[in-house]
């Protein structure tokens, strides 16, 4: 999740599929988020670059729809059906989740295990 | 007297002791002795002459005793009260006589002197006028209309003067000051100067040439009224408005209990700022109560009693008048001094324990007895009722006018309100007649219960009791530097009266450099600081 001013964003990903749940008359997905652009990236507590006004899962209902599918706290949400999620407002991106015409959201998140665990199995066979 | 305090302090302690078991490490012989402590306790109460006049007296120490016996104490004029005359006091009266006799006559040499000056002032451009009428009137130009115009701004210019100068000058004066008053001496000599200048063109042009153009007279005496009119306006600049700007922070202690205020003076000479001092001292400081010190003068007695020097070297402690032995016979009390501070030091000395306790009984017993007096005030007040209009017509039997009302009620409240105030020690503040007096005053003004107890909880200014409280009208001023001088930053004096001094500190205000910084309102822009969380 490190990011280089200039350079495009490299980063280890999972992509997650969410089914969303029909309740009453909402589409829920079973997750909160923060973050955005037009937010104080200071007081994010999972992330490590204090500067990063990325999109962020705060807080997971359990055993609702993003449960299941794997999502943890503390991801950062790079993609949302292909929409681009780590230059948006927060308002922007909460539109993007809650489309009521799409039933599934297909999100493409990184979280620091994951860099960790490519990082491990890379090393375990040095670069030639 | 101090020592029959000290003794009955300590029985006193253990009193209080034997009535609460907080202190479980009393000893038992302090509970053996208790009746020999009883006893003295006793003693120190029959033997303490009962002192004042007015509500009965209390000694120091000896209050929870009296409580019971206070119907039976005597009441005499003896001579340890705190209000009889000593030889001291019958020197110093007769001295202040005849210093007030040597007052008023200063103060009727510038009375007169002021009025022969004001008189010869007015009196002046009326002269000027009519003298040429007098002395050479064929001579005499008629009088047009621009110089009948003249007249009538004289006459009225002259009625400005006259009700200037009453309003300025002729006020009942509010004290009797050590020197002259600088700013008036130097106006009244101007003025005379001037006045004088003025008298001498006239005498030598005037006069002698027996001038014809009597509207060139008429306006020179014009001329002398305006420049009297300026005058008054100096006059006013220098002794009224100069000194009203704040320029001074003063410091006003009372030497005996510490109480301090701070005032804000304008530029004046050291006697005029002594006075306004003292008018603020009558209407700001609580009444000088003596009674409350007497503790701590029992204290710092109790510090060195126990010590005495003893000589047993042989040494001549007395000292020679002049010479070489001067310097051995200093230095031997130096050594003294020196080991007596040195052996009250090592002292284990638990003063500071009794203080304590004491200071805490005290506490509780006026909370008590102002619990109690605050109870038989507000019942007192129950028992009348003003009666209205109507009734009195259908009623006229048992009426009464506000002093016998408050006759009738005072004694059921006379009893608590007498043992409060011998417990705050403001029993010689306060007469039978004054309290009888205040209560029907605020039975009259349909005061509260509470409105009325409030004179008496907590001390007033002095300017609030009766005459004989004002005992200090004679102060003296004593300053190092001339009282004429200008108040300066640093310069400290004192106000001494008979029983007490007023030590007076001053302070210059700092000079103050504000600057200005613009803000444009349309620069206030906000940006919203959160982090929201949303739900999907």
């Amino acid at each position: 999740m490190s990011y280089v001013p200039g350079q495009p964003v490299t980063a280890v990903v999972q992509r997650i599929e969410i089914q969303k749940l029909q309740q009453g008359e909402n589409l829920i997905l079973g997750f909160s988020i923060g973050g955005g652009i037009d937010q104080d990236p200071g007081q994010n507590p999972y992330s490590e670059d204090k500067t990063d006004k990325g999109i962020y899962v705060t807080r997971i209902t359990p055993g609702g729809p993003a449960d299941v599918a794997g999502l943890k706290t503390g991801d950062k949400i790079m993609q949302v059906n292909g929409w681009d999620m780590t230059v948006v407002t927060h308002d922007k991106a909460r539109k993007t989740l809650t489309n009521r015409k799409e039933h599934v959201v297909r999100l493409l998140v990184t979280r620091k295990s994951l860099e960790d665990v490519v990082r491990k199995s890379m090393n375990v066979y040095p670069k030639q | 007297m101090d020592t029959e305090s000290t003794y009955s302090g300590y029985s006193y302690y253990s009193g209080r002791s034997r009535g609460s078991h907080r202190h479980g490490e009393r000893s038992k012989d302090r509970h053996k002795s208790r009746s020999k402590d009883s006893r003295s306790e006793k003693s120190v109460t029959i033997n303490t002459p009962p002192a004042e006049p007015l509500l009965g007296d209390s000694s120091v120490r000896g209050e929870q005793v009296q409580d019971d016996n206070w119907g039976e104490t005597t009441t005499a004029v003896t001579g340890t009260s705190e209000h009889s005359l000593s030889q001291e006091d019958i020197v110093r009266i007769t001295k202040d006589l005849e210093d007030s006799v040597g007052l008023d006559c200063r103060r009727y040499f510038t009375l007169t002197l002021g009025v022969i000056l004001g008189l010869l002032v007015f009196l002046t451009p009326l002269a000027f006028l009519v003298l040429p009428h007098l002395l050479w009137p064929e001579k005499l130009h008629s009088c047009g209309t621009a110089c009948e115009g003249l007249f009538i701004s004289v006459a009225f210019k002259l009625l400005i003067l006259l009700l200037a100068v009453w309003a300025l000058f002729f006020r009942p004066p509010r004290a009797g000051l050590p020197r002259v008053f600088v700013f008036r001496a130097l106006l009244a000599v101007l003025v005379f100067l001037f006045v004088v200048s003025y008298w001498l063109f006239y005498g030598v042009r005037i006069l002698e040439s027996e001038d014809e153009n009597y509207q060139g007279i008429v306006q020179y005496a014009v001329s002398l009224v305006d420049a009297l009119l300026f005058i008054h306006y100096l006059a006013i600049v220098l002794l009224e408005l100069r000194q009203l700007q704040p320029y001074f922070s003063v410091r006003v202690i009372r030497s005996t209990d510490g109480e301090t205020r701070h005032y804000n003076l304008g530029q004046l000479s050291i006697q005029r700022a002594a006075l306004t001092i003292i008018e603020h001292y009558y209407s700001d400081f609580p009444v000088h109560n003596p009674a409350l010190l007497s503790a701590s003068k029992s204290r710092a007695a109790k510090h060195l009693a126990g010590l005495k020097v003893y000589n047993v070297d042989g040494e001549c402690p007395e000292a020679p008048a002049e010479g070489p032995g001067n310097n051995a016979a200093a230095g031997l009390a130096h050594s003294q001094s020196r080991a007596m501070i040195a052996a009250a030091a090592r002292r284990r000395d638990s003063s500071h324990n009794e203080l304590y306790y004491e200071d805490a009984e005290h506490e509780r017993r006026v909370r008590k007895r102002r619990a109690r007096l605050v109870v038989a005030v507000e019942e007192a007040f129950t028992h009348i009722k003003r009666m209205q209009e109507e009734e009195q017509k259908k009623a006229p039997g048992d009426v009464m006018d506000p002093r016998e009302a408050a006759q009738a009620i005072f004694p059921s409240m006379a009893r608590a309100l007498q043992k409060y105030l011998r417990t705050t020690k403001q029993q010689h503040c306060h007469s039978m007649e004054s309290i009888q007096q205040h209560l029907a005053f605020c039975i009259t003004n349909n005061m509260t219960p509470k409105a009325f107890l409030e004179s008496y909880l907590t001390p007033g200014p002095t300017l609030q009791y009766s005459r004989d409280h004002w005992l200090a009208r004679q102060w003296t001023l004593i300053s190092e530097a001339s009282v004429t001088s200008g108040l300066k930053d640093g310069s400290v004096f004192l106000l001494k009266c008979v029983d007490f001094s007023l030590v007076v500190t001053s302070k210059k205000i700092p000079y103050i450099q504000m600057s200005e910084e613009y803000i444009d309102p349309k620069s206030h822009k906000f940006v919203l600081r959160l982090q929201s969380e949303t739900s999907v």
